[in-house]
């Protein structure tokens, strides 16, 4: 067996019993990585000596013990290039941060780190993340594993690629309106987006603010509560982080649904939606109804409200946080501009792509005082209408079930109109304007492209969400599968 | 709610952007299709409704007044081509 086809957990027990070293693990990922990413291109940057280094260090100090209280230490990450990481590229795929090195580390980051995980690279996105495809990155087009003519979904396109191609162990992403779910489900990996609030948001280089969270992609369901572990709670640098209790999500890791009862919004299974992704996840929640769930159908009627809802208030909160990049202080900086103003259009017009414009400018179109009201503060009225349909549907039910898209990954290029490529977010979506946790799991595959199932739970109740999914995948096998394109 | 290509040229002066005549047009195109989006929020009554600013009831968070560390000037400074003895460099901006 490759070590580079493990899960973190299994690589973590082959450590514990000396069976392999972290050297050895961190050596096949980079040569997998040798072998395919000219194909996939996932990575934007790799700090292949720095993880040798580390790897050998660990290896040298380290006896059985300290592997059993961590069972991320010597593991590999791959890192979304929109979350700071010392003294390492961070661009978030954009000509603006093409040569930006933080001074520090994002809070998750350093989470990762404490509990031993090496760094290994930085992932491909669409630029600012401002996408569903990472068609938008300003550097390459990362591929979908499963079908190279596919986009891997965005924007954390790279993480999900690379965690599907076995080119990572597990990732980090972010997640605005999809952007952890949406490539997780292209991939055929699980993705989790985290209840706003529980992870730290400090070093995730910000898009919309009232939305962002930092998400886990990974292998298995397992390995998501491994992460979770590590990255959430609390954080004196990031005042929108809750205090929690201490959790161990790895005890939710239980193959048992008895009594959860699961809602399924109708409004998410109406026109629009591919015939083999509705059937793959109609046949998923029957069986976790013969596992002893129960079910019922549950009305979200404001739901379709929710892209528009999203687009107003995600681009003018993109507007707000993207002011802060004036060519001066760091950034992408022209040369010769006659003066100040010169110089900020400048540096902005040239080292900004197209969708990030269009979204400064719809957004700032939007807070303008004559839109104000009827557009912002609308927005606004209606996010709250959204969020109570939830409130009540999860007063009744523990989870909802969705499909996480309405497709499979769609053919690069084939999205070249802009509403076309929003409404790929039309489900996931939703659990940002809520601040919910949802979670992505592999349950199916139509023509050969995997299809994802969205649980969407309560607020900071992810020890629910891990345990539905946990059921699904134990008792599937759509986990172990791996893409036949790469793999011959 | 109609966008026009002098809104846009207005909102772009606004954001800082420079946009060629073909950007304008492409722009004030594609962005009426989303506002046309948008202004569907309309057909539903929010007339008491309160606007969700933030999803957690948060309140200000407050720390201690101690001194922590923070960048020193070659952090500050590396990312920039701007620095000059521990100033940022800009074009001048008060006429003689």
């Amino acid at each position: 067996m490759e070590l580079y086809k493990l899960t973190v957990h299994e690589l973590s027990n082959l450590l514990k019993s000396r069976e392999t070293s972290c050297k050895e693990i961190v050596e096949s990922i980079i040569s997998r990585i040798k072998e395919l990413d000219n194909t996939i291109k996932a990575y934007i940057t790799l700090t292949e000596e720095q993880a040798l280094k580390k790897a050998a260090e660990i290896d040298n100090q380290t006896d059985g013990e300290r592997f059993s209280e961590s069972a991320l230490l010597g593991i590999p990450a791959a890192i979304k290039d929109n979350i700071c990481t010392k003294n390492i590229k961070t661009t978030c795929s954009s000509k603006m941060l093409q040569d930006f090195i933080p001074p520090y580390n994002a809070t998750a980051v350093d989470r990762l780190e404490e509990k031993g995980s090496i760094i290994l690279g930085k992932t491909n996105m669409d630029e600012f993340a401002m996408g569903s495809s990472t068609e938008k990155s300003a550097f390459f087009k990362t591929k979908n594993p499963w079908n190279l003519e596919t986009v891997p979904g965005g924007s954390s396109g790279g993480s999900a690629a690379a965690v599907a191609a076995d080119e990572a162990v597990y990732a980090l992403g972010s997640d605005t309106g999809g952007s952890v779910r949406l490539p997780a489900a292209f991939c055929g990996v699980v993705g989790l987006k985290p209840t706003y609030g529980s992870v730290s948001r400090y070093g995730l280089i910000s898009l919309a603010s009232s939305f962002d969270q930092i998400g886990v992609i990974t292998k298995d369901v397992t390995d998501c509560a491994i992460i979770m572990n590590a990255i959430y709670g609390q954080d004196p640098n990031d005042s929108t982080t809750v205090d929690l209790d201490l959790q161990d999500f790895t005890e939710s890791l239980i193959n048992n649904v008895k009594g959860l009862k699961i809602g399924i919004p109708k409004e998410y299974f109406a026109e629009g939606i591919n015939e083999d992704v509705r059937d793959s996840v109609l046949e998923a929640i029957e069986m976790l109804k013969s596992l002893g769930a129960e079910y019922d159908e549950v009305s979200l009627p404001h739901i379709d409200y929710s892209l528009p809802t999203y687009y107003a208030l995600a681009m003018a909160e993109a507007s707000s946080s993207l002011a802060r990049y004036d060519g001066i202080r760091y950034g992408y900086s022209a040369d010769d501009s006659e003066d100040l103003t010169d110089l900020y259009k400048k540096a902005r017009s040239e080292g900004f792509g197209s969708e990030v414009k269009r979204r400064i400018i719809l957004g700032t179109y939007v807070l303008n005082s004559e839109n104000y009201e009827s557009c912002f503060i609308k927005a606004q009225k209606v996010r709250t209408l959204i969020n109570r349909d939830f409130a009540k549907a999860l007063e009744k039910f523990d989870v909802l079930i969705s499909p996480t898209s309405p497709t499979t990954a769609f053919k690069l290029g084939a999205k070249r109109d802009p509403v076309s490529m929003y409404y790929s977010d039309i489900y996931t979506i939703p659990a940002n304007l809520a601040g919910l946790p949802a979670i992505t799991v592999p349950c199916g595959f139509s023509q050969g492209l995997p299809i994802g199932l969205q649980f969407i739970g309560r607020a900071f109740d992810e020890k629910t969400l891990i345990r539905a999914a946990y059921t699904l995948e134990q008792n599937t096998d759509f986990h172990n599968k791996r893409p036949e394109a790469i793999n011959r | 709610m109609k966008i026009t290509k002098d809104d846009i040229e207005y909102i772009a002066d606004v954001a800082m952007l420079y946009l060629n005549e073909e950007k304008k047009e492409h722009y004030t195109e594609e962005l009426n299709v989303v506002l046309n989006q948008i202004a569907k929020l309309g057909e539903l009554d929010t007339k008491d409704v309160e606007p969700t600013v933030h999803i957690l009831p948060l309140k200000n968070v407050w720390r201690e007044d101690k001194i922590e560390p923070s960048l020193d000037s070659e952090q500050v400074f590396m990312n920039t081509e701007n620095g000059e003895e521990g100033f940022f460099r800009v074009p001048k901006i008060i006429e003689d």
